[in-house]
């Protein structure tokens, strides 16, 4: 068997590939379900009903996918420059908590509209900051931005445990490690009433559209894919590499941290350390299932929070662990990297 | 005629449409040097690919010695005996000459590698064969010329007894080449059977023993080497008589592009204080054998490398400190040396290639003005006649020399008053090549100040009003072409130059 390099990739193929590799990946988690005892069809049948059967199910849905969408967003942008941001959670986490420490009291005195866009910036720039650290260790002395990222994420998670205990502990929490609320007037209203969902949906879709025409259509963007794709023609046609990438750094961790903002202003209301399950990383899914472009970020976002929120479901329902969720989230993500490959090549005998 | 060390037979291979190899049928015997001479997008490298077992063929057979080899299985290619030098060396740059040699030949379980045996093998083939290299050296502080032995040695210390090489002497100097074909004269008489690939016809005439001529895809024809010239053979491989323009004399201008002792460091051989004046209306050649200083300069022409000593004045302006940005600008064209890694990014459509360079000239308010951008490619497209292209094509789908149109094209439509040509038409083939030329005349014409740094002698001489030699970052006095005989250019070219000369 070898592989040869297609003259070029289909459009088609792009598409189809993550269906694809889905579908794979419910195929191949169907075994363990069925090993943990409980019928396959069942168990899909229960995550779909779990995701969608309801008003409040939808709602909730929608409610997991609205940070996806952003932190999938991030490593999307990044990625596409060749920047490996898997930095997403700790950036979530510092812009949850920047937005909580102002949103508690400082800005209170401003109108919501403008106290919003405070904590939205605020959020963002601490997010983008926590990764410039990375990008310009990178630029400057070469060092792994995959492995500096990464390990920012603990650092982060604990630092936010640290302040949850100790400056931005709530005493009404009853020992609990969580931090004081945003001040009540500074949430975002529900979209829907009488659930969670709330305007951060709207917001995220619209960042994606404003994404997406700046990657297509700015020479921001085009100077940002020749980068990505060739770095040296790139800066042999006067792309300033470095001021390029920089730039990439602070939309990609502005992006993750504005999901923290978002956060905190909607649903949750407050920094736990275990606020996220794992928004960051499953940024990085989302982003590869979308193979990085924005607008599929917003359908893998949907599909990523409908396993999450099924898997809660049919785990009640069935008792097949909720873990089927990160089982299948990893299948498909190794699935999709495979079938991306088939865009790029063909087998022969 | 001895029995066939080598037979492919009927070989046909097809990439969707395209069929890259059409009922391709040739022999080697023992101690034989075939010649396969194509274009570009001929087929020779298909064909090769097919024979070594990268690529499988859809029909056909190669035969070793008689026995049929498995087909896609480069293993058994290697285990019948078959070794593949390739365009684009295949070696680890962070491991020793030995290493990469031994790498792959060795059973993966054994934790040890028996160095002195293998040393003693390599030291008895670079002996036996005339290929001499430092077993120790790492492979990324040898030159391209000691690659390519490396490359070969690699291949006969797998006990190959058919040697292909693809294209050899793409990244060689001419003095180099001549080396190769030495070297590769003694391995055939020394029982190696040999097919190299090759479009350019004084090699092909020099060194083969056979030439076996493939045109779109087919063997049209097949000549004993004694028996053809390379008018014929040109014909042959071009399917019509093509012929490279010839330069007109003209009086040149005053200068545009001066250089005072440039000095400039960084990866590979640094410039060690060069002077050169391009005068308007004029083409400089650079002439030298690869590795003396050549891509260093070229860095600095580009602005992507700061001397620092020296300087740079161009039309009368202090640019030493020059970006890529400002070449573009102030009207310098650039065409890089190498123009898959930086010429052209191939993965953006032809479009976003063409106007790259100047994208913020065709954006307004951050906004790229696409329409505007796509006709001046689609307008490039017709003047330079880039032939399967669209505004819309990927650029990697080009041929070589259209790809090389494309990177002219944006450099001569802005009308540069200087233009730095890098090795312009390096693994071009020859209707190529005589379209570059043409064009670089014609910029030439109408005032532009070329420097044009090749290693193709006969390029550099024929296309060139004056001619410098670079040897280890330094350049000779000037001589004019006229006067730029092989021995004044061979003594040049070996740091033997006197200013006597100098116009």
């Amino acid at each position: 068997m070898r592989f040869e390099r297609r003259e070029d990739v289909s459009v088609t193929a792009l598409l189809v590939a993550p269906f694809a590799a889905v579908l794979v990946a419910l195929v191949l988690c169907a075994g363990l379900i069925a090993m943990a005892g409980v019928s396959p069809l069942t168990a899909y049948a229960g995550m779909l009903k779990g995701a969608f059967g309801s008003r409040l199910a939808v709602t909730e849905t929608l409610t997991r996918a609205s940070p996806l969408i952003l932190t999938g967003l991030a490593a999307a942008v990044a990625f596409r420059a060749r920047l490996w941001n898997i930095g997403g959670e700790g950036q979530f986490y510092l812009g949850a908590l920047t937005a909580t420490a102002l949103g508690h009291a400082t800005v209170t005195a401003l109108p919501v509209p403008l106290a919003w866009a405070t904590l939205a910036l605020a959020g963002m720039a601490a997010g983008a900051l926590l990764l410039l650290i990375p990008a310009l260790l990178r630029l400057k002395f070469g060092v792994d931005e995959v492995v500096t990222t990464l390990l920012l994420n603990f650092i982060t998670l604990l630092f936010v445990g640290l302040m949850v205990e100790t400056v931005l502990k709530d005493p009404m929490a009853f020992g609990w490690p969580q931090s004081v609320p945003v001040a009540a007037g500074l949430r975002l209203p529900d979209l829907v009433p009488r659930s969670r969902l709330h305007i951060g949906l709207i917001l995220a879709v619209v960042v994606v559209l404003i994404v997406w025409l700046v990657q297509s259509r700015t020479v921001f963007g085009a100077e940002t894919r020749a980068a990505g794709l060739n770095p040296r023609a790139a800066a042999f046609a006067g792309v300033p590499i470095t001021a390029t990438l920089v730039k990439v750094a602070i939309l990609s961790g502005a992006l993750a941290g504005l999901a923290g903002v978002i956060e905190v202003l909607g649903p949750v209301g407050y920094v736990t350390t275990t606020m996220s399950p794992g928004f960051g990383y499953a940024g990085i899914v989302v982003a590869m299932l979308a193979a990085l472009h924005p607008l599929g970020v917003v359908a893998a976002s949907v599909f990523v929070a409908t396993i999450f929120v099924g898997a809660d479901a049919m785990s009640r329902a069935t008792g097949v662990p909720s873990f089927i969720a990160d089982v299948i989230m990893a299948v498909a993500l190794l699935a999709m990297l495979v079938a991306l490959l088939f865009t790029t090549y063909r087998v022969r005998r | 005629m001895t029995a066939p060390v080598l037979e492919l037979d009927g070989i046909t291979k097809r990439f969707g449409a395209l069929t890259a190899n059409d009922d391709v049928s040739l022999t080697l015997a023992k101690g034989e040097v075939l010649a396969l001479l194509g274009e570009n997008g001929a087929g020779k490298t298909t064909l090769m690919n097919i024979l070594f077992g990268h690529y499988a063929a859809d029909a056909g057979e190669v035969r070793v010695k008689g026995k049929p080899l498995p087909p896609g299985k480069p293993r058994a290619a290697i285990a019948a005996g078959v070794g593949m030098v390739h365009q684009h060396f295949t070696l680890a740059g962070n491991l020793t000459v030995l290493e990469n040699i031994t790498i792959g030949s060795e059973p993966l379980w054994r934790l040890t590698t028996d160095r002195d045996s293998a040393a003693k093998k390599i030291a008895r083939l670079s002996e036996t064969f005339g290929l001499p290299v430092d077993p120790g050296a790492r492979i990324a502080d040898l030159s391209v010329g000691e690659r390519q032995r490396v490359e070969i040695l690699k291949a006969l210390y797998r006990d190959a007894e058919v040697l292909i090489l693809d294209e050899p002497t793409a990244v060689l100097a001419r003095p180099e080449a001549e080396q190769l074909f030495r070297t590769l004269r003694g391995m055939a008489l020394g029982g190696l059977s040999i097919i190299f690939i090759s479009h350019k016809l004084h090699e092909v005439m020099s060194a083969s023993d056979r030439v076996t001529v493939l045109r779109g895809g087919r063997v049209v024809a097949e000549r004993r080497t004694a028996d053809t010239n390379p008018a014929e053979l040109a014909e042959l491989m071009v399917g019509r008589a093509v012929s490279r323009p010839v330069r007109q004399a003209h009086e040149a201008g005053g200068p545009v592009l001066v250089a005072k002792g440039l000095q400039a460091r960084g990866s590979g051989t640094p410039l060690d204080g060069i002077d050169f004046e391009v005068r308007e209306g004029e083409i400089l050649g650079i002439v030298g054998v690869s590795g003396n200083g050549q891509a260093m300069l070229g860095r600095v022409l580009s602005g992507l490398t700061r001397p620092h000593a020296g300087t740079l004045t161009y039309r009368g302006q202090d640019i030493t400190h020059l970006t890529p940005r400002d070449a573009v600008r102030m009207g310098l064209g650039r065409i890089p040396e190498d123009r898959h890694a930086e010429g052209i990014v191939g993965d953006l459509s032809v479009w976003e290639n063409a106007v790259l360079e100047r994208i913020r000239d065709f954006a307004s308010r951050g906004f790229v003005r696409r329409k505007a951008a796509q006709e001046h490619a689609a307008d490039l497209i017709r003047r330079f006649d880039i032939r399967g292209a669209t505004p819309a094509t990927r650029t990697r789908l080009l041929s070589g020399g259209n790809m090389q149109k494309l990177i002219l094209g944006r450099n001569l439509a802005a009308g540069p008053r200087f233009l730095l040509a890098n090795q312009p038409t390096r693994g071009l083939d020859e209707g190529a090549i005589a379209a570059v030329h043409r064009e670089l005349l014609q910029a030439r014409a109408e005032g532009a100040a070329i420097l044009l740094i090749s290693e193709d002698l006969d390029e550099a001489v024929g296309l060139s009003d004056r001619v410098q030699a670079i040897v280890k970052g330094r350049l000779s006095a000037p001589v004019p072409a006229e006067r730029a005989d092989a021995r004044k250019l061979g003594l040049m070219m070996a740091g033997v130059w006197d200013h006597a000369d100098a116009v």
